[in-house]
């Protein structure tokens, strides 16, 4: 690893970090669950009954060739599909024991509990500081010093805080595209969410930016569970718990990550890893 | 907003306010719709004006009254006529034009076309029609009486040159979009065939660009069939049938422009301009129709 | 030899296809210089014509006497930018909130297929119809006669249309992953636009909103039957009664644009009035000509400083 990096790790709070465990299963508790989900774009049956849990403390990775439902089925479960004109979500989705696949579901609320991440980093046209106060104002939180504190906790979260602290109210623009990607998250945190949900994250940043991001994944797991798509098997291998393989539109086989890696059972996953498609 | 509304509620609030201004502007077109077409066609049935007389009449006379019928003269074919003439004759003139200057802008000086000829085309769509029909009831109808050896220099000539400057840039800077819309690999292709660069152009830009290059041409002759105020300035106002490209005539929107004003609302010259305005609008919505049936047909051509 | 004799017959035919393609480009060059040259003429004779008559003593500041053939042209010049501003108070807002419905919440169905035909219509409809429903509509029906509103309705029927592509096109050309990071975070489709999509679509906005100006500004067919065509002889511009036939502010009173002051006068033979149609056009394509170069600066000017800091 480069020096460049280690500077950055070392700069991760290691309280937040801590030690972690990956490849193997370390968590019972079911934080966010579906039940044959199925989605649709008009008369197009993008993803075929799909269930999954993902777990308190844990990474699960969703992974596949391009076009095989993992990012459709990540935007089901904030309910994000719904903004998609002709999209349809049928089967259950369990959050904190209830089924929130429902038109009375207040998702607004909901998206504040399941943050999402985007594969652009995607910062308003707005200051570093506001980047993070805008949505935490409009859900009603007024109070200067409590906005202040988000933000500092936030971007300490996010391990930016130190970059960033002296020019809180510059651009957002004027960050690094690794930066302003960190500051998604930063954004996202400030929600205090319980999921965050991450879709190919590092696919439009450098290595070490990809580095920095799995980093803080890590650290962000505790309390919490985090899903990733992702086109990069070794980031895949290196972060998560467990893996769900896509394929086609459908759920091919999930298992702790060491298992789905290097004991894959079923032969598209095989021919997937071995690199006879992407 | 000083209190947190919940969410639900403000997406309402999202919904029924830019919803009731769709709604507003949707009535309002209906209502318009719905009036022009109550009062043209009351024309035929209130007032029994003879629907083949003010189609086919070729005697147009508001001031006078028919002996025979007890109405004015509402015979509407030589507007009609004229309208139609200006409309094709200025798009004549301007399709050439415009296509070529896309040509010119797409294929052969991209660089130049997009950074200087466009914007001074899209000035011209800037220009008030008042100055184009200043402009042609100076110059071009001074130079159509020195080229022609008439003496007013009036008529439908005059008013299609006028009216094809006006509908330039809306058929040139539809045009350019049309043909910048062509895939590059469709001239590559060509090209590596060994056509020229004006084989190509004719054969494989022009020919795949020819639906917007429709729709370009309609959208041109809907704005040069409504066009009034320039065309009133250079074609004289004469209600005759036209018998010549020189002589004083007038078109259905400049004779609107000279009689609206004139007629008292509900008399049966009123009724008449409004069956006028009828014509108008329907034309407009049958351009409409017809760049739809293009967009629908490219739609389906391209799977 | 017979091979000699394809080649001579392949290069013939490539001489003639070069040639074919040198012709054809001398042609559109042509017709490119043909087109430049229609409007740099055209706009310089009229300012040629005109600008003289612009600093004549008392043109942009008198009242016109004598129906217009005489005077100045202050009040023309007042009530076209009086006609235009109300023209925006009303149009803005509704184009705007159109915009905003077509691309963020119209449900898929037969109802935005009225609306966006709707609207379309409204867009390729000539003025006059505009005019004459405005007439009928307002002047009469209402019995509000010849008044700057009238008019400044019937400009904002010809208006909407124009504003209300723009204003989408902006919204649509706001990245997707902007309106979705709002969502993300449990804001409303509203607050997004609002907040987000809005303010970053407004360099586009802008310039659109102020080249649509220069149309609204040089419109006359329209206003014909609804504004009228004249102004009052006498304005009061420090009056505040706004129920007074003289008071510069009523919108009920009548009013005449610059466009249809020329469209008034153009046939008279006197010198002066030429002079005054010859100002007038001068001034109108001033106007014209500020608003497109102030929409590009504005536009600019504002995505620059969205971009910087």
């Amino acid at each position: 690893m480069t020096t460049e990096t280690d500077q950055f790790l070392k700069s991760v709070d290691s309280s937040e970090r801590g030690p972690r465990v990956t490849g193997v299963a370390i968590s019972d508790e079911v934080m966010l669950e579906t039940k044959d989900v199925n989605v649709y774009y008009g008369d197009h049956h993008a993803l075929h009954d799909t269930s999954l849990a993902f777990h308190k403390d844990e990474i699960t990775a969703l992974i596949g060739p391009s076009g095989c439902g993992k990012s459709t089925f990540l935007r089901s479960l904030n309910l994000m599909n719904r903004e998609i004109k002709g999209c349809r979500v049928t089967g259950e989705i369990l959050y904190d024991g209830h089924n929130i696949n429902t038109k009375t579901e207040n998702l607004y609320e909901l998206r504040k509990s399941i943050g999402m991440v985007f594969q652009q980093p995607n910062p308003f046209h707005k200051s570093i500081r506001e980047n993070i106060t805008f949505a935490p104002k409009r859900h009603g939180v007024r109070d200067k010093a409590v906005l202040d504190q988000m933000v500092e906790e936030s971007l300490r979260g996010a391990a930016l805080w130190d970059e960033v602290k002296d020019k809180l109210d510059k651009s957002a623009f004027a960050l690094s595209g690794g930066q302003q990607q960190r500051l998604c998250i930063a954004r996202t945190l400030a929600m205090k969410p319980d999921v965050i949900l991450f879709d190919e994250p590092c696919s439009a940043l450098d290595p070490i930016s990809t580095l920095a991001i799995e980093d803080l994944m890590l650290s962000l797991a505790k309390d919490r569970a985090i899903i990733i798509v992702t086109h990069n098997m070794e980031q895949a291998s290196r972060v998560s718990n467990r893996t769900a393989f896509f394929y086609m539109g459908d759920m091919v086989e999930y298992g702790e990550t060491e298992q789905i890696f290097q004991r894959p059972k079923d032969k598209r996953l095989n021919d997937y890893l071995t690199g006879m498609f992407s | 907003m000083a209190k947190q509304m919940p969410k639900r509620n403000l997406e309402k609030v999202g919904l029924s306010v830019t919803g009731a201004c769709v709604a507003l502007v949707t009535l309002v077109v209906v209502a318009l719709i719905f009036m022009v077409a109550q009062r043209g066609i009351s024309t035929f049935i209130k007032d029994g004006v003879n629907i083949a007389e003010f189609f086919f009449g070729t005697e147009w006379n508001l001031a006078v009254t028919n002996e025979a019928t007890g109405l004015p003269y509402t015979g509407a074919l030589p507007l009609i006529v004229t309208s139609f003439a200006v409309t094709i004759l200025s798009t004549v003139i301007a399709l050439p034009i415009a296509i070529g200057a896309a040509i010119y802008t797409v294929e052969i000086q991209p660089k130049f076309g997009q950074k200087v000829f466009q914007p001074l085309v899209e000035l011209l769509t800037g220009i008030p029609s008042v100055v184009f029909g200043l402009i042609g009831f100076h110059v071009i109808v001074g130079a159509m009486r020195a080229i022609f050896n008439v003496d007013l220099g009036l008529g439908i000539l005059p008013g299609s040159i006028v009216l094809a400057c006006m509908i330039l840039p809306t058929i040139t800077t539809l045009s350019i979009d049309a043909l910048r819309a062509v895939p590059q690999s469709y001239r590559e292709g060509s090209l590596a065939l060994g056509y020229t660069r004006w084989q190509t152009i004719w054969h494989v830009v022009l020919k795949s660009a020819t639906p917007s290059l429709m729709t370009a041409v309609i959208l041109g002759m809907t704005r040069a069939f409504g066009e009034t105020l320039a065309v009133r300035m250079v074609i004289g106002g004469v209600e005759v049938m036209p018998t010549g490209v020189l002589e004083s005539a007038s078109t259905i929107t400049t004779t609107l422009t000279t009689s609206m004003a004139v007629y008292a609302t509900g008399s049966v010259q009123n009724d008449v301009l409004w069956s006028l305005g009828l014509i108008l609008m329907g034309m407009s919505l049958i351009f409409i129709m017809i760049i739809h049936i293009i967009g629908a047909k490219g739609a389906k051509q391209r799977g | 030899m017979g091979n000699s004799q394809t080649t001579a017959a392949q290069e013939a035919r490539i001489e003639r296809s070069m040639r074919n393609d040198r012709i054809a480009t001398g042609v559109l060059t042509a017709i490119v210089a043909l087109v430049m040259a229609i409007v740099v003429s055209m706009v310089l004779y009229i300012l040629a014509q005109g600008v003289g008559q612009l600093f004549q003593p008392g043109f942009l500041t008198e009242a016109s006497r004598a129906n217009g053939t005489e005077g100045g042209i202050a009040y023309q010049l007042f009530d076209s930018f009086y006609l235009l501003i109300l023209t925006l108070i009303i149009s803005l807002p509704i184009s705007l909130g159109g915009a905003v419905f077509l691309v963020e919440y119209a449900p898929e169905g037969p109802i935005t297929k009225i609306a966006s035909t709707a609207i379309e219509t409204l867009s390729s409809l000539p003025s006059i119809v505009v005019g004459m429903f405005g007439f009928l509509m307002f002047s009469v029906n209402f019995g509000w006669g010849y008044s700057l509103i009238s008019g400044a309705i019937a400009l904002t029927m010809f208006n909407i249309p124009i504003l209300t592509r723009v204003i989408q096109q902006a919204l649509e050309d706001v990245p997707s992953s902007q309106r979705d990071a709002c969502l993300a975070m449990g804001l409303t489709r509203w607050e997004t636009t609002l907040h987000v999509l809005i303010p970053a679509a407004m360099p586009a906005i802008v310039t659109g909103v102020v080249l649509s100006a220069g149309r609204v500004f040089g419109e006359a067919a329209a206003l014909l039957f609804t504004s009228g065509m004249s102004s009052p002889a006498r304005l009061n511009f420090l009056s505040l009664n706004f129920a007074s036939p003289t008071c510069a502010w009523n919108i009920f009173r009548p009013g005449e644009s610059l466009a249809v002051h020329i469209y008034k006068i153009y046939g008279e033979g006197s010198p002066e009035a030429q002079h005054i149609v010859w100002g007038t056009a001068a001034l109108l394509m001033i106007c014209v000509l500020l608003f497109n170069v102030l929409s590009r600066i504005a536009g600019k000017a504002l995505a620059r400083r969205m971009t910087a800091e």
